[in-house]
């Protein structure tokens, strides 16, 4: 059966765990994200903090509902991304995406994606892969808007 | 238990369709539950195109050789075929190129003789109401809410009951609920997730009772249970012919005589026209007024091809074989702790759609176990967003059957559900 492959114990922890998981205050840019095939969608809270000039990301909170692949993908962004500054998270952002447009043929970088390394089974799979990818587009949407915002002073301080 | 006799005969029908040979993930033989989305086609519809393609390929309707006539003739007498299959007039039948296709051309007719000063029936003013239902596929739905915003007019809708019927409180009130403003009603035959069969003659009286119109999406009964348009008593109707054996790119507005020859055109161009000048143009009758360009005479084949085959078995016995079938999966369903039906619980009204819940299993994941099983599902929302909302629900994963499936099937689609709940739950 090809299914363990797409569905790694990692991904099935965090589908029964979520990580991160709730709607919090203060927030710097809040997105709404839909996948209009299946129905799948993410509420996005991002907060920035400045840290020697630089941004990095202090918090990600959402509310997600969908399949296990989409509700997994956003509770393991927010284990990445949060405490990484903002380009550094971009990076894992990009090698994720990389890996999702793979077709299996890809072997992970561990190192970087770390547990987002076990969703390599997903890009066999073409009518998941927006799946994965959805927490992650929202993250980006946020952060840009967050980043655009200006200086820390968002929502709820 | 007395072993009724069987309504069809599938297995001589399978052997006529060429894709259920195929096997699929990890050599499963392919169990197709979503002829919903769209149906198989039978070797007989696959000739009828491309025999038409090897030998009597022409532009219908232009030239003066003998190919043109036979394509003409091959064209002419699908709609013949398809106007006698649901009771219609040749006339009363426009080919379009889907069900969506056919419900836009009607909302389009209506702004374009508003904007155009055509008869007063077809023109909507600000303030005018248009009556849909909350059940109804995206086809039936946003065509309506456009032409809302296109004239200021008003969309209103029918309630659903959490049982998936129209809230009979709206059905006994539709005589309060359909105005003297109200231009148009327009409802589900039979609805894609939830089989819900509305009781549309009784809402075509009460609308022609103040003079609306009413068009009914058929896309999910003519290819499953008899259709008279007359019997129903309905202006418009509208069904495609890819949900019924047929190919893609052709289905079927039915259009009461009357009504077609006052409405202006949708799409305009070549072969619906009259009289063209740089000044202006005049247009032919209906049905050819709302057929522009060349006509899709193979599709047409096609669908006549399909036309026959369904006569030929039947459409009552069809739609009791699907009866059967889905009152065997509303039963196998009922026993699995964890499922949701969502819709009737009875056949009773309900035709061949079962849409369901599994608790702590998303659709997507419910869908995916399927798969690797070989079986064919949908999964998501079905293009009816708002019917799952008001069945308080996200998603949905829906098993569709058609005149090819069996209850050897509908045992595999349970058991593959057991399996994605043991496959999802096990690992503790």
């Amino acid at each position: 059966m090809q299914l363990e492959s797409m569905y790694q114990e990692i991904i099935l922890d965090h589908y029964r765990n979520p990580h991160h998981q709730g709607l919090r205050e203060p927030f710097d840019a809040q997105v709404h994200h839909v996948n209009p095939v299946c129905g799948d969608e993410v509420t996005m809270r991002v907060t920035l903090k400045d840290v020697d000039g630089e941004p990095v990301v202090e918090d990600v909170s959402y509310d997600a509902l969908g399949c296990s692949i989409s509700q997994a993908s956003a509770s393991v962004l927010s284990d990445l991304v949060i405490g990484k500054p903002v380009t550094e998270a971009m990076r894992v952002s990009q090698a994720f995406l990389e890996l999702m447009q793979s077709r299996g043929e890809a072997e992970p970088d561990e190192g970087l994606l770390e547990d987002a390394a076990a969703f390599a089974g997903v890009s066999k799979y073409p009518a998941r892969i927006k799946c994965a990818l959805l927490g992650w587009m929202a993250w980006k949407d946020a952060t840009a808007r967050a980043l655009e915002a200006g200086p820390r002073g968002g929502h709820g301080r | 238990m007395t072993v009724k006799a069987a309504h069809l005969d599938v297995d001589a029908i399978r052997a006529d369709f060429p894709a259920l040979a195929r096997t699929v993930r990890n050599g499963n033989p392919l169990i197709y539950l979503d002829s919903g989305a769209t149906s198989q086609k039978p070797v007989q519809v696959l000739d009828a195109e491309r025999s038409f393609y090897e030998l009597h390929n022409a532009a219908a309707h232009r030239g003066t050789h003998l190919l043109g006539e036979e394509a003409t003739d091959a064209y002419e007498g699908a709609r013949a075929k398809v106007a006698a299959f649901i009771n219609a007039a040749p006339d009363e039948v426009v080919f379009t190129k889907n069900a969506t296709e056919a419900i836009n051309l009607v909302a389009y007719a209506m702004s374009n003789a508003t904007v155009t000063g055509g008869p007063g029936r077809f023109r909507v003013l600000p303030g005018d109401e248009i009556l849909i239902t909350e059940m109804e596929h995206h086809a039936n739905l946003v065509p309506w809410q456009q032409l809302c915003e296109r004239t200021g007019a008003t969309l209103r809708w029918l309630g659903v009951t959490p049982d998936g019927r129209l809230s009979r409180q709206d059905v006994d009130n539709i005589d309060s609920l359909i105005t003297r403003r109200t231009k148009i009603v327009a409802v589900t035959h039979q609805s894609n997730v939830t089989g819900t069969i509305p009781p549309v003659t009784e809402i075509a009286r009460a609308a022609h009772d103040k003079g609306a119109l009413v068009l009914v999406d058929a896309a999910q009964s003519v290819p499953h249970q008899p259709v008279d348009v007359a019997a129903l008593g309905v202006d418009f109707l509208a069904f495609s012919g890819h949900k019924m054996l047929g190919p893609y790119g052709i289905g079927v507005l039915f259009g009461r005589a009357g009504l077609l020859e006052e409405m202006p055109p949708f799409l305009t161009g070549g072969s619906m026209i009259e009289m063209v000048r740089m000044e202006g143009s005049t247009f032919l009758p209906p049905p050819q007024r709302f057929e522009p360009g060349v006509p899709p005479v193979a599709e047409a084949a096609g669908l006549a091809a399909a036309v026959h085959y369904l006569s030929r078995l039947g459409m009552g016995n069809v739609a009791a074989h699907e009866e059967s079938l889905t009152a065997h999966a509303l039963d196998a369903l009922r026993e699995i702790y964890g499922v949701r039906i969502l819709g009737p619980d009875t056949t009773k009204d309900r035709g061949g759609a079962v849409a369901f819940e599994v608790d702590g299993v998303h659709p997507h994941d419910v869908g995916q176990v399927l798969d690797e099983l070989g079986i064919a599902v949908r999964t998501g929302h079905h293009c009816a967003w708002p019917l799952h909302r008001a069945l308080g629900v996200q998603a949905s994963t829906r098993a569709t059957f058609y005149v090819y499936n069996t209850h050897a099937e509908v045992d595999a689609l349970a058991d593959g559900i057991r399996y994605a709940q043991r496959f999802f739950g096990a690992r503790q």
